[in-house]
């Protein structure tokens, strides 16, 4: 009798090893994996702190030996480079405004609001949802040019006003999260429709929209094609378009673009690492259209 | 009552609906017509020519080889990123209770979200011939040297590479929402007949994700057709032009509506990308629905 149970728990002790075994190599191979994915970012901010010497040697260094701010204050000196930190932000920050007002107004009447035309415009959003900006940029362009405001905010504003997405996801959190009989009450008891919108609507959308203007943030942050053709002028570039033409150049140096390239990805990794679970909730929930 | 509440509904969502009209219904419809237009930006007029643009196209060798190149890195980055996705997501999940998921989950997504034009300058000093570490990695394994952003074919494997790069955060952070919402009640009568963990992965988690892996596709592929800013960066020529060594779709519409000043002809190109993605999508639903009846 003893023995048999000595002979299970042995089986059992060998499997739970065998188990914490495959656990520990699962864990190892991810965690070469993640390194391995960061590498090139680290790489490049660590390259940022290097002499042009040290840039060269192999195997690279991860902290740099003689780490040293030259090749800042260089890429500082040669480009205008806050200025186009300060209009990719400015940018961004009235993009990721203009889409949260947008989406969590519309949202909210397509999710409570019955109506054909309603109806219909909700459908011509979700049709037009799939065709990528590249496919309307040039005449959108044209319309930039026609309003004068090519080479400004408001130019880049234009493409980054509205976003389907946004719109979908406040009516789909609407429609689940928030009852009817919730609004129904607040007009039985004689409250207005903004204050009802307000007061109790957009507090309790503030997850997703926390989430949406996250996205909204990042996609403009991360814009390309559309601020390379509105925004032309060296003083108006966006700090993807200025680092973009400034590494073209023959002149330009490993150190001195790694800096600049530093500069504008350390604030950024560190907005999503604080905001991590925003984020990834936001995202997640762009898998759930169907 | 009623009234009120049908004015505040029209007066609420009237801006929205006047923005979307102007920034995206106006241009969509616009391309459609432009594409059908000779215009020149500088002439005047805009004569109806039809579908001559879209003949032209086809013996366009330059359009040609944007669509080639352009197709070659959306599948190549779609059969990079969809397996390892997969695996990766289905690693992570088996070790949601590990210390370490926070990290796995923010590395690999990190490239996914930072600045397109910093992540490829990056790449673009890995592959560097003469100063990047991945020429100095091969010599010391005694392989010789490549000319990686110079060469045609490997410079399109370049952009594949980054691509995936910064693809595979999305798919796998997908990829996790799927497993998390996978029965779990199938897993331990898997286990209890005996199937070993990369069993239950093939047997259960593939098929039921099935829809996932679907969507994810759809989306890798469209990004892959609108791919602009990573061969912008990575593939000038040996004048240093951004973006010639490789021409991608986006790239040579630019290039025909703002260096050439064809811009009916460029849009010509815009409705061809806008097909593309169309019949990807259509594809998509087709399979969905299919998987519904079956």
């Amino acid at each position: 009798m003893s023995t048999v149970t000595d002979r299970t728990r042995a089986l059992g002790m060998a499997r739970i090893r065998r188990r914490s075994f495959v656990d520990l190599s699962i864990d190892v191979v991810l965690t070469l994996f993640c390194l391995l994915m960061i590498l090139p970012l680290v790489l490049l901010v660590s390259n940022a702190f290097k002499t042009p010497q040290e840039m060269l040697a192999w195997p690279p260094t991860v902290i740099p030996d003689v780490p040293t701010l030259s090749n800042f204050k260089a890429v500082l000196a040669d480009t205008p480079l806050l200025r186009w930190v300060a209009n990719s932000l400015s940018f961004a920050l009235l993009s990721t405004l203009c889409i949260l007002m947008t989406s969590a107004i519309t949202g909210y009447i397509l999710g409570k609001f019955r109506h054909r035309l309603l109806s219909v415009f909700f459908a011509i959003i979700l049709a037009t949802a799939i065709v990528p900006f590249e496919v309307y940029m040039i005449p959108l362009y044209f319309q930039a040019q026609s309003l004068g405001v090519l080479n400004s905010t408001w130019g880049l504003l234009l493409g980054y006003l509205v976003m389907s997405f946004g719109i979908f996801l406040v009516r789909q959190n609407v429609i689940h999260s928030i009852p009817d009989e919730l609004l129904e009450a607040a007009r039985i008891d004689g409250a207005g429709e903004l204050w009802i919108f307000w007061r109790i609507v957009l507090p309790l959308l503030r997850g997703t929209l926390g989430a949406l203007g996250i996205l909204a943030f990042f996609q403009a942050w991360t814009s390309f094609a559309w601020p390379l053709i509105v925004a032309t002028t060296r003083e108006t570039y966006t700090i993807e378009v200025g680092l973009a033409l400034f590494q073209t150049g023959f002149t330009v140096d490993l150190g001195r673009l790694s800096a600049a390239s530093a500069v504008v990805l350390i604030p950024s990794v560190t907005l999503f690492v604080l905001l991590r679970r925003n984020f990834v909730q936001g995202v997640a929930s762009t898998g759930l259209k169907e | 009552m009623q009234r009120k509440k049908w004015i505040f509904a029209t007066l609420a969502i009237l801006p929205t609906l006047v923005i979307f009209a102007y920034v995206r219904i106006y241009p969509i419809g616009d391309t459609l017509r432009l594409s059908l237009h000779k215009w020149d930006i500088l002439s005047k007029n805009k004569p109806f020519i039809g579908l001559a643009n879209f003949e032209e196209l086809m013996g366009d060798p330059l359009f040609l080889d944007a669509f080639v190149n352009t197709t070659v890195i959306a599948f190549g980055v779609l059969f990079i990123t969809i397996p390892l996705a997969l695996v990766l997501a289905a690693l992570i999940h088996h070790r949601t209770r590990s210390h370490f998921v926070g990290f796995y989950e923010t590395s690999i997504f990190i490239p996914h979200i930072v600045s397109l034009v910093p992540a490829a300058m990056a790449w673009k000093w890995i592959f560097d011939a003469r100063l990047g570490p991945l020429n100095a990695l091969l010599t010391t394994f005694g392989f010789s040297p490549k000319a990686w952003l110079f060469d045609p074919v490997l410079s399109v494997i370049c952009i594949i590479v980054l691509c995936s790069w910064q693809a595979l955060g999305y798919a796998v952070m997908i990829y996790l929402v799927g497993f998390k919402s996978l029965p779990t009640s199938l897993y331990e009568a898997a286990k209890l007949d005996g199937a070993s963990g990369p069993q239950s992965f093939w047997r259960i988690s593939v098929p039921l994700l099935k829809p996932i892996t679907l969507y994810v596709s759809v989306v890798t592929l469209v990004s892959g057709f609108n791919v602009y800013a990573q061969a912008f960066v990575l593939a000038s020529d040996s004048q240093g032009a951004p973006g010639r060594q490789v021409r991608v779709l986006v790239l040579d519409m630019l290039e025909n509506s703002f260096r050439n000043y064809r811009v009916g002809y460029a849009a010509s190109e815009a409705v061809v990308l806008l097909a593309i993605v169309l019949v990807l999508t259509l594809i998509q639903f087709r399979l969905l629905r299919e998987k519904g009846r079956a």
